[in-house]
């Protein structure tokens, strides 16, 4: 009512006045503990006993770092960790390198052809990655890439996604910045790197974020095209450590929490400008 | 002697370079950036996709060289029982998972928008599973769906006094459970964007229609619904998709038995890695994807036509 005779309240609320709103704020606190659920439980049995597991309470009785110390010990998750790490790191250097040039190239430059490069990218946005494993495993075999970063990482060098999503922010680039910079003799590369890039800083770190994460958490082709331990990103790893441990709860949920945990804290201090960036991105995209 | 030919060369490429006119050089400069591109883009996804339409109608097992068969593959293909389970599974985690999770994220969206307090810490909780790695997570419900003492759920059903549940164990029951994981795991992010499409409409659509003395149920429906539609549209065919390539849940929960118990909750896609990475049968298994990538392909066509702006 109230809401209603006020206009500063009509607003800056809206319809956001309602009865109920400490019940639906309470609802909506239950589902997010649900969500995480599985989260908490994975950590909390991470720090129990193999005796302990059956303890089915949240906080240990007696919480010890033990399974954490032996399932470092032998230097396997550390090598994970590392592979996994470079190569979700390269990958998406590459695709904030290529794709923004390709985007910037499409976006800005007029030269016969260009839409069609533009029309044949974009259409390999339809060909799912399962159909393409096979022959990529045939000339990975061919050219002796199986077992090395490098089969891990080519596939997803450049994708179409990245590159519709640069084109689109580089089209928001008013023309009069970039002929300023040609006017001062700068070559087209230095007003590509130095002038529009910064331009387009958001959907970088947009783009930055989708590949890495994409890439960090990525199975299906890693576990085609490795097959020694030495080369397994940190998923491969550890679906094949969880299957070694067989019914060792507490190890394999020490391993799961050593694949989730470091992301997620490097994720929840950067949250903000994920979150900002899903939306970029799910929006342009 | 070597300072000469340093400085002469770029004096002659200068020369060259300048003889083009403006529009000539631009056009260098753009096919010097796309130069790279345009052979990956060549080599690493349009070659392989001609190969596998072209492996898929061969006998190629990887031992013997590949002979054409025609459609020899897809005949076998539509003549296999175990193939029309998959295609069933493959759509059951299409048509339960898509509308769950959708409502699920939606309902979670249109309140989490009109609640300030301690908001980014309940965005956060929902969103923290969409940052998981899917492969370590299926392990997590996997021994949250074990039966009496170990599984959690089955243990606090019986302290309820509810009969304990199979799950995994069961024909029955593994696929929705599998799917739960997959559902949780895609959440956040649903409502990630449900909320960025709530936030982009603009509020004078409100302020009109609660001058018109509309309640909170007719500009749900009428209003906040119809101006919602472009981000439904993307979330149900960007889900449906997610969920007709499930793969990282099932090889992770099913491992014993790989899309187990009787095949039941095995998927196309893992029935696709069986095939070429387990039995080397590559033109068999080129003839799946295909059928994957039209099974995809004709889904996202009939929902965009579905959900047309009319």
């Amino acid at each position: 009512m109230t809401a209603l005779t006020d206009p500063a309240r009509v607003l800056t609320t809206g319809p956001r006045i309602r009865p109920g709103r400490v019940l639906t704020w309470t609802l909506l606190l239950i589902g997010g503990v649900v969500m995480v659920t599985p989260l908490l439980f994975m950590f909390s049995t991470s720090l129990k006993t193999a005796g302990q597991v059956y303890d089915l309470r949240l906080i240990p009785a007696a919480p010890t770092v033990a399974n954490y110390v032996e399932v470092l010990s032998d230097g396997r998750f550390l090598r994970w960790f590392l592979n996994s790490m470079f190569v979700a790191v390269t990958v998406t250097l590459s695709n904030v390198f290529f794709d923004s040039m390709v985007g910037y190239t499409l976006a800005k430059f007029t030269f016969r052809g260009r839409y069609f490069v533009f029309i044949a990218i974009l259409s390999t946005l339809m060909i799912p990655t399962e159909m393409l494993v096979i022959p990529w495993y045939l000339m990975s075999a061919q050219f002796g890439w199986i077992d090395t970063y490098w089969g891990i990482m080519f596939p997803g060098m450049m994708t179409a996604f990245g590159t519709f999503l640069m084109k689109q922010f580089f089209e928001t680039v008013p023309d009069d910045f970039l002929e300023a910079a040609r006017i001062d003799g700068l070559n087209e590369f230095t007003i590509w790197w130095k002038i529009a890039m910064p331009l387009v800083a958001p959907a970088l770190s947009a783009l930055a974020i989708f590949t890495f994460l994409g890439n960090w958490t990525a199975f299906f082709w890693p576990l085609i095209v490795t097959n020694s331990a030495d080369r397994y990103t940190l998923p491969v790893g550890l679906s094949s450590f969880a299957v070694e441990q067989s019914i060792q709860w507490e190890m394999i949920m020490t391993g799961a929490a050593l694949a989730t945990v470091p992301t997620l804290i490097v994720f929840l201090v950067l949250q903000r400008y994920i979150v900002r960036g899903v939306m970029l991105a799910g929006l342009k995209g | 002697m070597a300072s000469t030919l340093t400085d002469a060369r770029p004096l002659r490429r200068g020369r060259v370079w300048d003889h083009f006119s403006i529009t000539t050089k631009r056009v260098i400069w753009a096919w010097a950036f796309l130069a790279l591109p345009v052979v990956f883009y060549g080599v690493i996804r349009f070659y392989p996709t001609f190969q596998a339409f072209n492996l898929s109608f061969t006998d190629w097992d990887l031992l013997r060289p590949a002979q054409y068969i025609g459609f020899e593959n897809y005949r076998t293909l539509l003549a296999d029982p175990e193939f029309w389970q998959v295609f069933g599974n493959t759509f059951a985690y299409l048509v339960i998972g898509t509308p769950i999770s959708l409502v699920i994220s939606f309902v979670v969206a249109y309140h989490l928008d009109q609640v300030r307090f301690m908001h980014a810490f309940l965005r956060a909780l929902y969103f923290l599973p969409f940052l998981t790695t899917a492969a370590a997570m299926a392990w997590v419900w996997r021994w949250f769906y074990q039966p009496v003492p170990i599984g959690i759920i089955n243990s606090a059903l019986s302290g309820a006094g509810l009969p304990t549940q199979p799950f995994l164990r069961s024909t029955e029951q593994a696929l929705p459970a599998i799917m739960a994981t997959a559902v949780w795991a895609g959440l956040g992010f649903q409502v990630i964007i449900f909320m960025a499409g709530l936030r982009a409409i603009p509020t004078t659509f409100y302020e009109a229609a609660r001058i018109d003395g509309l309640g909170a149920w007719a500009i749900l429906r009428k209003i906040t619904l119809p101006l919602l539609k472009p981000t439904t549209v993307f979330l149900v065919v960007f889900s449906s998709i997610g969920f007709l390539r499930i793969f990282d849940q099932v090889y992770n929960m099913t491992t014993n038995d790989p899309g187990g118990p009787l095949n039941s909750t095995k998927p196309l896609v893992l029935m696709i890695y069986q095939t070429a990475f387990s039995s080397f049968d590559m033109g068999y298994a080129a003839a799946q994807t295909v059928a994957l990538f039209t099974i995809l392909l004709l889904v996202s066509l009939l929902q965009l036509w579905v959900l047309r702006a009319k």
